[in-house]
């Protein structure tokens, strides 16, 4: 490319405005998540003064804080595993069998993905209403009238697992569509060769879509995570608020509880730090299990 | 299935059988929670108390004039499109010209600057969202003491920049890998004929760019329009603007204490619609946007 004149002024122009908003907005706080966690700084004296560690000793002794990384590492492994299975086992199905109607079972799986939490959120606390809920008014035709009901969100050892539904219900659909994305670059051959050989579809599909698409696979297991953490804390923030007694307390939610409901500012970014640094070791070590030899085509 | 071309067996038809019902199951376990809520939005307060799978006795669409004014959804709808249409605006003049120089020109700080973007993209918003509340705070105590009135808190505008500015990372990510695509002859003509290179990016590149500028648009508008974390953080003040799905929060909590289910059926049927059309009109672009942009957490 020949040179004009003001190159340089021209890419400043370009490129400046969108880096300055991104520090601005992202990087310094990011720091100082880091920063104010050394500081002892809450509620309304504006006084900070610096504590070392000192959050971190009392984040390890604080019971609720580690109820809540109990509820989030629960809710990732079981939101993780049950959406990658389905989104897998249906992305399969949609991308190698055809058959009439593919693309409105497509239209209709990507549905939860465009809502908003908050819908979503309010949709599924109408459904696990003990008293006027779906759920419970499908369980009575099993079990017949009168009988005792389910309390989804109050009993504190269900309610975990009626988050999780609603979590998995959002996201099946948003992975299904990414896997038959990438389900859809492996040639057709293959499956005519492995066809021919006699491999029937549930070996095809451990043997040649799973092998071949697994880079990816392991790209939306390191976002997955990221993405769990964030959004147990968006469905908790209207489903339960943490409730009943902590019971689905995330590690957002609580670190939004100090920092913000209790202007606690210091301690909750403590909370922020540990969550930062767990999903990224988490990431780390997931990537580093799931690593094989790449395949290639 | 397909690469079966014989007669079909009988094991063939019961595997079709269950491929169809497993796809059954899913798109009835989304359409019905969705359809009931419609459903509901038109039952009057008293239909609430008993079976929820009756049918509504009659359209009751004085719980759309409720939502609407007295729960001020009308406000909150018109609050959410403002402040949705400025961060679109705002994210485009930002993130259209910072993707094209970095995928197009060499300068010193390129590397970094993509590095950077890239490392954003791993920041979630919720995870920083106390600190960027608390330097919003700084400046409205900054601008009181210099006796002009608070600006940063409270406000849709910058409700709009701070969701604009958390969006760069993906929406370069995928910019600058569409630009990066786009042979380089287009440019070199435009120069020949002596354009600038301001002309030449507005007025050759960016309508090139334009697939991938509408697959920004839709996802980002889904994000922005569903978004509730940071504008309920950031419009705090009780008779502060607040954006429709925050709106919807406050319906679902005052729901719960006064037993207005009607209203906020409707209230979410609001919320839902304008995505729900959206998608209907632009389903293919938005699911094959998906394989064109990898991820998003």
């Amino acid at each position: 490319m020949d040179k004009q004149k003001g190159r340089g002024w021209f890419i400043f122009w370009c490129a400046a405005p969108a880096f300055l908003l991104f520090i601005v907005f992202m990087v310094i706080p990011t720091f100082n998540i880091f920063r104010m966690s050394l500081y002892k700084w809450g509620g309304f004296s504006a006084r900070r003064t610096f504590i070392g560690l000192d959050n971190f000793r009392t984040l390890f002794a604080d019971m609720k804080f580690l109820q809540s990384f109990q509820n989030t590492v629960l809710l990732i492994v079981v939101v993780s595993v049950i959406t990658i299975a389905l989104a897998l086992g249906y992305a399969a199905v949609l991308s190698r069998v055809k058959f009439k109607g593919q693309n409105f079972f497509r239209i209709v799986f990507y549905i939860p993905n465009i809502l908003s939490i908050v819908i979503i959120s309010a949709v599924f606390s109408a459904i696990y209403d003990a008293n006027n809920g779906l759920l419970n008014a499908i369980l009575s035709l099993f079990k017949g009238e009168g009988a005792e009901p389910v309390y989804w969100l109050g009993n504190q050892s269900v309610i975990i697992y009626s988050l999780a539904g609603a979590m998995i219900w959002q996201a099946v659909g948003y992975y299904m569509v990414m896997y038959m994305a990438s389900m859809a670059a492996i040639p057709e051959s293959l499956y005519e060769s492995a066809g021919l050989e006699g491999a029937n579809g549930l070996t095809q599909f451990f043997h040649i879509t799973l092998p071949l698409i697994w880079t990816n696979l392991r790209t939306t297991l390191t976002f997955f995570i990221i993405s769990s953490i964030n959004m147990s804390f968006m469905f908790v923030k209207v489903m339960t608020d943490g409730g009943p007694d902590g019971s689905t307390e995330v590690f957002l939610s609580y670190m939004y509880k100090q920092a913000y409901t209790n202007s606690t500012y210091g301690y909750g970014m403590a909370i922020g730090v540990v969550i930062f640094l767990f999903s990224f070791a988490l990431s780390g070590i997931v990537n580093l299990v799931t690593r094989r030899e790449a395949l290639e085509v | 299935m397909q690469y079966h071309r014989t007669k079909p067996h009988a094991s063939i038809i019961a595997s079709r059988f269950l491929i169809y019902a497993a796809l059954g199951i899913l798109a009835i376990t989304i359409l019905v929670p969705l359809l009931w809520v419609f459903m509901a939005s038109f039952k009057q307060n008293s239909e609430f108390y008993g079976n929820p799978w009756t049918l509504p006795q009659g359209l009751y669409l004085q719980n759309y004039a409720d939502a609407w004014t007295k729960a001020r959804m009308g406000d909150f709808m018109l609050n959410s499109a403002l402040t949705t249409a400025m961060a679109l605006g705002m994210l485009l003049i930002f993130a259209l010209p910072a993707s094209y120089v970095l995928s197009r020109f060499r300068f010193r700080l390129r590397k970094l600057m993509n590095i950077s973007f890239m490392g954003g993209l791993f920041i979630n918003v919720n995870y920083i969202v106390v600190p960027i509340f608390l330097m919003l705070v700084a400046g409205d105590k900054q601008l009181r003491a210099w006796g002009a009135n608070p600006f940063f808190l409270n406000n849709l505008f910058v409700l709009a920049l701070v969701y604009a500015a958390t969006a760069l990372p993906f929406t370069i990510y995928l910019l600058s890998g569409y630009f990066a695509t786009l042979p380089i002859a287009y440019e070199e003509a435009a120069y020949i004929d002596g354009a600038t290179y301001l002309t030449t990016m507005v007025r050759v590149m960016f309508p090139l760019a334009l697939p991938a500028i509408i697959t920004v648009i839709l996802f980002n508008f889904l994000s922005f329009w569903n978004e509730y974390i940071i504008a309920m953080t950031l419009l705090s003040s009780y008779s502060g603007p607040k954006t429709l799905p925050v709106g919807l929060m406050y319906l679902t909590k005052a729901q719960n204490a006064r037993s207005e289910f009607g209203q906020m059926y409707a209230g979410l049927v609001l919320v839902m619609l304008p995505t729900l059309i959206l998608y209907m009109l632009v389903q293919r672009k938005l699911t094959q946007g998906m394989a064109l942009g990898g991820l998003k957490g």
